[in-house]
């Protein structure tokens, strides 16, 4: 039995959800092949070699797969699947977005961003905005799955020394093309792997209070994050959101600044270790999950953490 | 060109939902029902092509229960011109509702189709995608702006790191974002004028669709609860606790 990881990656480096991913193979037990797809992709390749734990990484290397336009890579994933008892990815907006393309092609159901491997058929996965937990277990002759990387231990980006081998199969499906993209440019550590995330709801009032956060933030080496209302609001980018909707983070500390503490936004931080809120409603919801509870104006409080911490 | 939309009747999303004590699943007997925050999103944009004259016909889909026509009722109130449902009593995973759609699609043929990009309750985020390799359509998941330019329909996307534009060959299937547009309300003349609207009922058997799965939940538990916290008094005792009780900075 072998298990086949899509590896999540900017064609330029891996992307730490590919360790997480990894991790969860390992728990499913079998041989861990590594797939990466995409254009000029030889210093990812290298560095899935690298991956404790793998034994093979295949490379796809092709102007097709450049963008993991989901036409192209799903058809290649699922051929090369077939061979595979397992198929995981990385629950990231690309994991999601070809992964279930590739389960329909195979005829199987897929199973969505697991926290748990049970065995190598059953796995736990959260419905409901996390508010349940489901059990599932798959009959499907190849398991399609995403994983959740707040559930699984990262294993070590160094000390394996697996074989790279190319695939010559190239699909272009040619029913789409990529036009460009406008990423938002930080120098905080990414949000779904910081240690510390500083997150700001509607409370912020504007998105120049938001440098309060940063301030903060910086100090503790912190990513800064957000909730729905305050994405909405246009204080922040929406790639800061967490929830339900946005990123799912567990981090060891979450520090949530004037967020009142909706179901949907619980959905994407409730499994951080420690969790501060800090908001003047001493009713908000947030104080139900949180481990620390500062009822204050957070304009005078963020200030005051900052200069302590 | 007609549009295709797929809405769901889910939990509304200010339901806090409660485990079933024998651990079968969620526990739904008289909870209030609604469309899926997503699938709203969806007529909206659907009802937005019509009124810029890009769309001709909307027509609206939903797999479920016999009640989801009350959720098919609400879309034709905001704007959609007519409404299929495929009644099944049971709940169907990701894979079968797509191959459902897939034969509604082959029989309507229409060049757009839109869907939540998941459904709240199973968060599966799934559908569109499998409905995309089973038809063969180019797929734009996750879109915050939708552009019909001549034969092809250009997707902004919200991705990790920010927004991606990715440009589809028509027909096409798209999955919608939060922020792709704020849903608008039905009024009361357009929800009376939406009962006289027609609405087919099929069965899957009827679409020649076999709904087997080869998943199975085995059982649905409520999640960890967390340990109760305290509330500290001031920005002084809170980082006291952090660095010395939590050890966390």
């Amino acid at each position: 039995m072998a298990i086949l990881v899509v590896a999540e990656h900017t064609n330029a480096a891996l992307a730490a959800a590919t360790l997480n991913t990894v991790a969860a193979a390992q728990k499913i037990g079998g041989d861990v092949h590594v797939l990466v797809a995409g254009q000029s992709v030889g210093a990812v390749a290298e560095a899935a070699a690298k991956i404790a734990g793998v034994s093979k990484v295949l490379v796809a290397d092709n102007g097709a797969y450049a963008n993991l336009l989901p036409e192209n890579v799903a058809p290649l994933i699922a051929e090369l699947g077939k061979g595979y008892s397992h198929v995981l990815a990385p629950a990231t907006t690309n994991g999601k977005n070809y992964l279930p393309r590739v389960a329909a092609l195979l005829d199987v159901d897929q199973i969505s961003e697991i926290i748990a491997v049970e065995s190598a058929d059953t796995f736990k996965r959260p419905i409901y905005a996390g508010n349940a937990i489901a059990t599932v277990q798959s009959s499907a002759a190849v398991k399609v799955i995403t994983v959740r990387s707040t559930g699984f231990d990262a294993v070590a980006a160094e000390g394996g020394s697996a074989a790279i081998e190319a695939v010559a199969t190239v699909s272009d499906a040619g029913k789409s093309a990529f036009v460009g993209e406008e990423l938002a440019k930080s120098d905080r550590p990414e949000l779904t792997a910081a240690k510390i995330v500083v997150s700001g709801g509607r409370g912020m009032g504007n998105g120049d209070n938001f440098k309060h956060l940063y301030a903060l933030a910086d100090k503790l080496g912190a990513a800064v994050g957000a909730s729905r209302a305050a994405v909405d609001a246009g204080f922040v980018p929406n790639d800061m959101q967490v929830g339900q909707t946005g990123k799912i983070v567990a981090p060891q500390l979450y520090i949530a600044v004037g967020i009142s503490g909706a179901i949907q936004h619980l959905a994407g931080m409730k499994d951080s270790k420690v969790i501060v809120a800090i908001n003047k409603d001493e009713e908000a919801p947030i104080f139900q999950v949180a481990d620390y509870g500062l009822v204050a104006d957070l304009f005078e409080a963020v200030p005051e953490l900052e200069k302590l911490v | 060109m007609k549009v295709l939309v797929a809405v769901k009747r889910v939990v509304d999303y200010n339901v806090k939902v409660r485990v079933k004590a024998d651990n079968s699943g969620v526990d739904l007997a008289n909870v209030k029902m609604s469309m899926n925050p997503f699938c709203e999103i969806a007529v909206e944009e659907a009802v937005r092509l019509k009124e810029k004259g890009v769309a001709s016909e909307i027509v609206v889909v939903t797999i479920g229960p016999n009640t989801a026509q009350e959720q098919l009722r609400t879309a034709l109130a905001l704007g959609a011109d007519r409404a299929i449902l495929v009644e099944s009593a049971d709940e169907l995973n990701s894979l079968a509702v797509a191959k459902l759609l897939k034969a509604v699609v082959d029989k309507e043929q229409p060049q757009l189709v839109i869907l939540g990009k998941q459904a709240i309750d199973s968060d599966n985020n799934q559908t569109g995608q499998m409905l995309g390799a089973l038809t063969g359509y180019a797929q734009g998941t996750f879109a915050s702006k939708v552009e019909v330019a001549g034969d092809k329909v250009n997707v902004t996307r919200e991705i990790d790191g920010g927004l991606q534009t990715v440009a589809l060959n028509l027909p096409a299937i798209v999955t919608t974002d939060l922020r792709l547009n704020e849903p608008r309300y039905a009024s009361l003349p357009n929800i009376m004028k939406a009962k006289k609207k027609p609405l087919d009922v099929v069965t899957p058997d009827a679409l020649g669709v076999s709904t087997a799965s080869t998943v199975k939940t085995l059982k649905v538990e409520a999640p960890a609860a967390r340990q109760a916290g305290i509330k500290v008094k001031s920005v002084a005792e809170l980082v006291e606790k952090l660095k010395n009780e939590a050890k966390v900075i």
